[in-house]
């Protein structure tokens, strides 16, 4: 029987200081041009928190608004406030910095994230007033050390700096004094990977209503790589970030694939629980630092705020099927193989058309698509346009290709079947997975039938093949009951045909 | 444009020259194809890449632009290209390869 959704969690870290020290595009722009008058005005247009929570997409991302509602808000949305914003939404919420350091640090085992003594103390109390934030994980936050030997570890031993509002309040040192890959480098955008995905596990074990011992295995299927000069990627995020979470029966491993790599870790996770192999299973993923403020330099150009200042994280959590939850069906997927070429139609072929062909089903059968859900306030301003928009329209042109819709019924087609993009463009985010929360909720109050998750990769930038990558699934009510009605009409039959035997062998008897 | 990319394109015009290069372009919008197209004449206009202040001058088209579509079989376009066709906003596509041209 098909696995269900049980829950799903999406959560985000506002993180303005990584954008001006980690996002690659600021660390990239003070390597070859640091006199830029970009790297001057960069700092005056980061958000507040208060901004950042108040944002439109933010607040539909971690559930305090829906997907329909955002369709309402006249564009752009950097310069809307949501009423009655909040930081805690049913799906997650939205971490402050001095809060998500804490954490950071409470996830670090190896020693290397110093913070200040002052800072700690400023901030843990708040930290451990976070409902979803256990006692465990407070108990791991140590008091801190003087700044002087904070200042020194990044002057002299190429540690990382952690600041709050311009202020060097802590450090993420290396972890080994020659291997790059254990640099202060990795070490800092693997923890808040790590510990955004730590911050996702909490909440999507608390929405499924579970316990935590229930999960068995968790698929972590993030972007970045863990390991040492002998193992670059050797893993495993998802045991470690497990860990923090205290999911004590549960190991792990790690799946990549480039933004693809949450679609195919759901599918993997479904496989496993219709399988057998585990009867609980949780795919999450953090966020990314250096994707922090990547369309800056265009934000900047034209006036508006960093909008990419946020790691953003999501767990899903599948089980074996209860009867209610809506399933993950293993009979509808796409996939983008490497015969399939990488023309626009080739690729949303394979994934949309090809799928339902197969089992006799229409494109617009699906009710909805979630394709690239970023959000289009942060993409549309760096001559990205509307990615979703773009996706839905392809797939509609490909309905017209097919003769399901009329050339003329393209526009319509994703007002009807899309959806408008909410996600911050942190690469495996945004990729298909943003709308499981809703569908899940759309499918249970019957508000829908069927959604399909999209997700693809650009596997040639990491320069091992050119080919792109993508695969698909589809999300359904749940068919237990009907499974099993159908199961016990064969059974019926099957006592009938028995009950027919024994009188046609007692008649035969008395028949000698 | 992608930093490797402008890389790329620069080892391509010194190894075969400028002439004899023609950069064909699938951006889907005229923004992001304008500035892919101003990269690879004007220089890269962002300052980041290897294409800062080289003014390569390189024959540059979009892929949906007449003079393009017009070297293509036409079943191979259609089957390539077509889709893309119907849902890209082409006139502004065109009309930002034109404006760059202009200034070569």
């Amino acid at each position: 029987m098909n696995s269900v959704i049980k829950g799903a969690s999406y959560v985000l870290a506002h993180t303005p200081q990584m954008v001006v020290y980690n996002g690659t595009t600021q660390t990239t722009e003070r390597i070859v041009n640091p006199e830029s008058e970009y790297l001057k005005e960069l700092e005056s247009h980061l958000r507040s928190y208060e901004d950042c929570v108040n944002y439109w997409p933010n607040q539909v991302y971690i559930g305090n608004a829906t997907p329909e509602d955002l369709v309402k808000v006249e564009f752009p949305y950097y310069d809307k406030v949501k009423e009655g914003a909040d930081r805690y939404g049913k799906y997650g919420e939205i971490m402050p910095e001095e809060e998500f350091i804490l954490l950071v640090q409470a996830c670090d085992q190896f020693e290397v994230v110093l913070l200040d003594k002052d800072f700690v103390a400023a901030h843990k109390e708040a930290f451990a007033a976070d409902p979803i934030i256990t006692e465990d994980i407070v108990a791991r936050v140590v008091e801190g050390v003087e700044l002087a030997a904070i200042e020194a570890a990044v002057k002299e031993e190429h540690a990382e700096g952690l600041y709050v509002a311009g202020k060097l309040v802590g450090c993420v040192k290396r972890a080994h004094d020659i291997d790059v890959n254990l640099s202060a480098h990795v070490m800092h955008e693997n923890l808040m990977s790590k510990a955004s995905s730590v911050l996702a596990l909490l909440y999507g074990v608390k929405n499924a209503g579970i316990s935590k011992d229930d999960v068995e295995y968790v698929i972590d299927c993030a972007e970045e790589a863990c390991g040492d000069m002998n193992q670059r990627g050797g893993g495993n995020f998802a045991k470690a970030a497990a860990e923090i979470a205290d999911l004590k029966n549960a190991t792990g491993s790690d799946a990549r694939g480039f933004c693809a790599g949450p679609s195919h870790a759901l599918i993997e996770a479904a496989a496993l629980v219709k399988s057998g192999a585990y009867k609980c299973v949780a795919v999450t993923a953090g966020g990314c630092t250096a994707k922090l403020g990547m369309n800056g330099k265009d934000h900047v150009k034209k006036g508006l705020p960093i909008l990419e200042d946020c790691l953003a994280g999501f767990c899903v959590i599948l089980s074996e099927n209860d009867g209610e939850n809506p399933e993950i069906n293993l009979d509808i997927l796409g996939r983008h193989t490497v015969g399939t070429g990488s023309a626009p139609q080739n690729v949303i072929g394979s994934l949309v058309a090809d799928p339902l062909e197969k089992v006799g089903m229409k494109i617009t059968d699906i009710d909805k698509y979630s394709p690239e859900m970023q959000n289009p306030d942060i993409t549309k301003p760096a001559g990205a346009g509307d990615v979703p928009m773009a996706n839905y329209k392809m797939i509609a042109a490909l309905a017209v290709k097919k003769g399901e819709i009329d050339r003329k019924e393209i526009a319509g087609f994703a007002e009807k079947h899309g959806l408008t993009g909410w996600a911050p463009t942190q690469g495996h985010i945004p990729s298909g997975v943003p709308y499981i929360g809703f569908a899940r909720e759309d499918i249970l109050a019957g508000n829908i039938k069927k959604a399909m998750i999209v997700g693809k990769g650009s596997l040639f930038l990491g320069r091992m093949t050119n080919l792109f990558d993508g695969v698909s699934f589809v999300i359904q009510a749940n068919t237990k009951a009907e499974a099993e009605a159908a199961a016990g009409v064969s059974e019926e039959e099957v006592k009938g045909l028995i009950a027919k035997a024994m009188k046609d062998f007692a008649a035969s008897l008395i028949a000698e | 444009m992608d930093l490797e990319n402008q890389k790329r394109v620069k080892d391509f015009a010194e190894e075969y020259g400028a002439e004899n290069l023609v950069v064909v372009l699938g951006a889907a919008e005229g923004e992001a194809a304008g500035l892919a197209a101003e990269t690879v004449t004007l220089g890269d206009p962002t300052f980041a890449g290897p294409l800062t202040g080289v003014q390569l001058g390189l024959a540059v088209y979009h892929v949906c632009e007449p003079e393009v579509k017009g070297e293509f079989d036409e079943a191979v376009y259609d089957e390539q290209v077509g889709m893309m066709e119907m849902v890209l906003d082409v006139d502004d596509i065109v009309s930002e390869m034109e404006a760059i041209r202009e200034q070569v």
